[in-house]
């Protein structure tokens, strides 16, 4: 496939090219690949919401369903950031300007989560009030359904 | 991950003369624009979460994102979101064919994928607007103070709090305002007319209540609401200005302005900007309705 156009461009080396046909089969398999994740997101979704709706909601499965939506979610931005925005196919120099200062994302998160636990647990402590009112009463918070609630009443 | 393409003069990348990067400028800086706007969304995401761990109890998005249009109460937790999602995937699709056909210099390739792509921001716009305003004109019977209270979502307020049972939700009837007694009756029972209920007395209205069947909850954190509709409403913006840099793009191709040029380039950093939007709304999906 002739490519001259964006050969005008004195700034540009060498141009990638691509056939109709390998670029059609990579979009369609990464427009399949981008809605099975989406769709196994809403799965796992509607999972951690069956499970709070269970009388014992099990904290640890929560936080592994939620962590695996996590996973999942980093794979779609990978697929979107190197198929979609052509990223994979730049030169290795560039990926890493990119990349690189995305690293910091690490310790944004760890960092800032942390600080929210902290301030929770520091408020617990010494603001018995804080505590109290906002403690979901008796048992795991029960979820907000049309169906009627049926759950016992604790005395 | 790109050996395939090293050409035989790499060495003098920097010698000057050509982009290092093999990229024109415009499209260098554009993604170094976008790194920025990630960090600005990565910084409101994250904030949300410092202030979510901050709390002992926050509401579970299942509970909150339930409606679909048209189908009234049902609950239909994530459907709604996932019909959002599923929209800008398939807008970033067109937007990937639109620059596809820039790179063949095919003008109505290029006309034709761009109309699409401007349709699906525009359809998400809307299921955005749809939800907002079902969000913030909702009537959730909430107790504040000693009082049950009608609220919607808000920046001030968020009815989603911890689930009030038995006692003392009779307790509250009692203080509410006789507004309130009458919308809860008309929302129990649709063949009630609010006028006539209006005019009835509290304790009439307190009878005519099934409290077995009224969900009340206490309210929940504020932030809730300030942090969804001030993420939300920023990628909501960012679609909107993506939609007319998008229109931009169709008037200039209709108009032979990249014909002219010889190149579609334009077309690509508009697409770039285009996929960051889906992008950002990967991790709003996860954020907000996911987890």
């Amino acid at each position: 496939m002739e490519q001259h156009h964006n050969n005008l461009n004195p700034e540009v080396t060498f141009v990638h090219h691509t056939d109709d046909a390998t670029f059609k089969k990579r979009v369609i398999r990464t427009t399949i690949l981008l809605s099975v994740i989406t769709i196994i997101e809403v799965v796992i979704g509607l999972l951690i919401y069956n499970i709070h709706k269970g009388e014992n909601p099990s904290e640890f499965l929560v936080l592994f369903f939620k962590g695996m939506v996590c996973i999942l979610t980093l794979a779609k931005a990978y697929y979107i950031v190197a198929i979609f925005m052509h990223l994979g196919d730049e030169i290795r120099n560039f990926i890493m300007t990119i990349l690189v200062p995305l690293l910091l994302f690490v310790w944004f998160i760890a960092a800032f989560l942390w600080d929210g636990q902290s301030y929770k647990n520091l408020r617990n402590k010494y603001d018995l009030h804080f505590k109290e009112s906002t403690t979901a009463p008796a048992h795991h918070a029960p979820v907000a359904t049309d169906e009627p609630a049926k759950t016992p009443e604790k005395h | 991950m790109s050996n395939h393409i090293q050409p035989a003069h790499q060495t003098k990348w920097w010698s000057g003369g050509k982009s290092p990067f093999n990229i024109e400028y415009g499209k260098v800086m554009m993604w170094y624009f976008l790194m920025s706007d990630a960090f600005t969304f990565g910084a409101f995401l994250i904030s949300y979460g410092t202030i979510r761990f901050s709390q002992n109890f926050w509401p579970d998005p299942n509970a909150v994102f339930n409606a679909f249009p048209g189908a009234g109460h049902a609950n239909l937790p994530l459907a709604f979101v996932s019909v959002m999602t599923f929209i800008l995937i398939v807008s970033s699709v067109t937007m990937v064919l639109a620059v596809h056909a820039g790179h063949k210099g095919d003008k109505q390739g290029v006309i034709k994928w761009l109309i699409w792509t401007i349709v699906g921001g525009l359809t998400f716009l809307l299921c955005q607007a749809w939800e907002w305003h079902h969000l913030i004109t909702a009537e959730h019977a909430t107790l504040i103070g000693d009082k049950i209270e009608l609220v919607g979502q808000t920046t001030r307020v968020n009815p989603w709090g911890p689930m009030v049972h038995g006692a003392e939700i009779t307790e509250a009837l009692k203080n509410s305002s006789v507004h309130t007694l009458a919308t809860i009756v008309e929302q129990q029972d649709h063949s009630q007319n609010h006028a006539a209920l209006m005019g009835m007395g509290k304790e009439q209205l307190l009878s005519m209540i099934n409290e077995a069947e009224l969900h009340v909850r206490k309210n929940g954190p504020v932030a809730f609401g300030g942090y969804f509709y001030g993420i939300t409403g920023f990628h909501g913006f960012h679609v909107f200005s993506g939609v007319i840099i998008n229109i931009v793009m169709l008037i200039m191709a209709i108009n032979n302005v990249f014909e002219k040029r010889g190149q579609y380039l334009m077309i690509e950093k508009a697409g770039l900007y285009w996929h960051f939007v889906d992008l950002v709304w990967v991790f709003v999906f996860l954020c907000f309705y996911l987890i």
